[in-house]
Formats: structure tokens, C-alpha cells, sequence
């Protein structure tokens, strides 16, 4: 069978086509959002524990944090 | 079932989907139902790479039919007696209870998987800010005592890492909310791009800030898409920036 890369495994390079600045007035560096915002739009690397399903952990997560919403990045399930 | 659970908050919801496009790995035991020499298992698990059929199992979340699945690499750690330590990196969607029935089966023996841990669900890793459901209620906690936000801050990722492993287009602020709209990505607004593009990828769209605007798909490579001075370079799937957020420089059709 022929080798697949793995996402993590291919090596990209950036190349400009164009020049020009960002207008510092609109939106922010992600790391730099108002805090409310950065909560809003964040995601958490998160250990799922033995036991509980992915969904039921996302919930607990959600009732943590008081959030209106939350998902998860794929179901854990084998 | 344990290990990489990515969690989105809120708006963050919606670019989960650029997770299952980005690969999983899992370190898996797998219990053999007859002894068989490591050397046999190494080579079996070493096989299993390229392009798989797999029928999902009776207990799974999706419709049982026929589908293939790519396994990047599959490689043995450790065996002890009858059981089998391996990694394995696969697409997401790879059933791994099944691939541990069809080493069995390719070994003659039979198996089973035993135990699963995930190590890799697209850029998110173990030893990169892994955090328990104990550390996220502690650090709530905390903050609301001290309101000092540096902690949840250090611990909750921006969205936009779910994107790290996608090809990306950086594009101009003028082009930005009309993405938001859901226009579709002209040559003109493409500022710089990554290598490796080809048409049909998936590819993530950002701002020179380094947001994210949408998720999107590559309508040409990347070659293409540096000489390419008018057309379309990327048809926009899904908006994740909302409205607003840059100046309107497009005129609407009202």
C-alpha cells in the first residue's frame, strides 16, 4: 500500500502574491481579544476522563463555564 | 476511552468541523486471543497503512456501511504476553475497535481492542496544554475569585489553532467581510498563500491579524492561485468570522 502523509507530518511553505498593511481600527491579533471575545472564541485541549461520554463531558464543560454552547472535535468513542 | 477531547466554547462551535479534517492518533492495547511472535505482529501492524475498507462496528454513532479510511501509520510499541501496545495515526472517522478485529484477523489469531487513548485530534497534542475537567473547574474558580482573566486566558487556545495544520490563505482587509457574507474568495483579495495547495483541499481563510474568516475550498494550487490575477481562487463552506467585525467595501445588490 502506497504511504499517506499525516497532516502533521507535511511541510508547508508561505508565499506572498501581494503587499499590504492591515488597518490596526478592525478586528484583533487572536491572542489579543477583549477577554469576553477570546472566551467566545475559544477552544479547549481537553483530557477526556474513562467513563463519561464525549457529549456529557462537553456538557460538563459547558455548565463550568456557564457557556450558552459548546461542541466537541470528533466523538472519542472506539 | 480516554486522552484528546478538544472542546469549542460558544462561536468557537462552529470551526470544530476543520478538527475532522486534520487526523487523529491513538495509542491503543490490543488483546491478541493466541500467542503470536512479535515479529508476526510488528509485521502485520506495519501493513496496515494507505487506504483501508472499514465497516463500522454494531455499536457505532454512524450508518454501518462500507467505507475507506486512510491510516497514515500504524506502529507496535511493546507486546506482553497477549497483549499488544501500538500507535496508530489514522483520518478521523477510523474505527479502531475494528482495526483491532482486523489484526486479528490478519494475524489468524483473532483480538480485540482492551484499551484506547487518544494522543492527537489534528494540532492539538498531549504535551501542548492538555487540561482535566478538575484544572478547567479550578481555573474558573480562581478567576472569579481574583478576576484575573491571565488564567482562563492561559489555558483556553483562540479557535484559530484548530486551523493550524489546513492550508491557509492570508487575505486583504477589504475582502474580509464580504467572506462574512458568504461570497466566495477572488484573486484579487489572496495576499499570501501556503505551498501545496491543490483545487478540491480544504483550505482555512485569514486576515493579515491572523483571525480566522472561513473555512473554504481550494478551487486551484497554489501555483495557480500566485499568478492568477482575476477569477475565483476559493469557494467559501463555512463563515466562522461574523459580520461587521472589517468595513463593508463591496456594494450589495439592493
Amino acid at each position: 500500500m502506497q504511504k499517506i502523509s499525516a497532516p502533521w507530518e507535511i511541510e508547508r511553505k508561505l508565499v506572498i502574491k501581494a503587499e499590504e498593511e492591515t488597518n490596526p481600527r478592525f478586528g484583533h491579533k487572536p491572542y489579543e481579544r477583549p477577554f469576553q471575545e477570546y472566551i467566545k472564541f475559544g477552544i479547549i485541549n481537553l483530557d477526556k476522563p474513562a467513563g463519561p461520554s464525549s457529549h456529557e463531558v462537553t456538557a460538563w464543560v459547558k455548565r463550568i463555564l456557564s457557556l450558552k454552547r459548546a461542541g466537541h472535535g470528533g466523538t472519542l468513542e472506539a | 476511552m480516554t486522552g484528546i477531547l478538544p472542546t469549542a466554547l460558544e462561536e468557537a462551535t462552529k470551526g470544530v468541523q476543520a478538527l475532522l479534517l486534520t487526523g487523529k492518533e491513538y495509542v491503543c492495547i490490543m488483546r491478541l486471543h493466541s500467542q503470536v511472535s512479535e515479529d508476526r505482529v510488528k509485521a502485520v501492524l506495519g501493513e496496515f497503512h494507505g487506504t483501508i475498507y472499514q465497516r463500522p462496528p454494531i455499536r457505532a454513532s454512524v450508518k454501518r456501511r462500507l467505507r475507506t479510511r486512510k491510516i497514515y501509520y500504524s506502529n507496535l510499541l511493546e507486546t506482553n504476553g497477549r497483549n499488544v501496545l501500538f500507535k496508530v495515526g489514522c483520518e478521523a472517522g477510523t474505527y479502531i475497535r475494528k482495526l483491532c478485529y482486523d489484526f486479528g484477523e490478519a494475524l489468524g489469531c483473532g483480538a480485540h481492542m482492551q484499551e484506547l487513548r487518544r494522543t492527537r485530534a489534528g494540532p492539538f497534542v498531549e504535551d501542548e496544554g492538555l487540561v482535566t475537567l478538575h484544572d478547567v473547574s479550578y481555573m474558573f474558580a480562581q478567576w472569579q475569585e481574583s478576576g484575573d482573566e491571565s488564567l482562563l486566558r492561559k489555558f483556553i487556545y483562540p479557535m484559530e489553532k484548530s486551523f493550524e495544520l489546513l492550508p491557509k490563505i492570508y487575505i486583504r482587509d477589504s475582502a474580509v467581510d464580504s467572506l462574512c457574507h458568504g461570497a466566495n474568495l477572488a484573486a484579487p483579495g489572496v495576499l499570501s498563500l501556503d505551498t501545496k495547495m491543490r483545487p478540491n483541499d480544504a483550505v482555512a481563510v485569514f486576515t493579515q491579524k491572523g483571525e480566522v474568516v472561513a473555512l473554504s475550498k481550494a478551487l486551484a494550487t497554489s501555483e495557480e492561485i500566485l499568478k492568477m490575477d482575476h477569477g475565483l481562487v476559493a469557494k467559501t463552506r463555512r463563515v466562522l468570522m461574523p459580520r461587521g467585525v472589517y468595513p463593508r467595501m463591496w456594494r450589495g445588490g439592493l
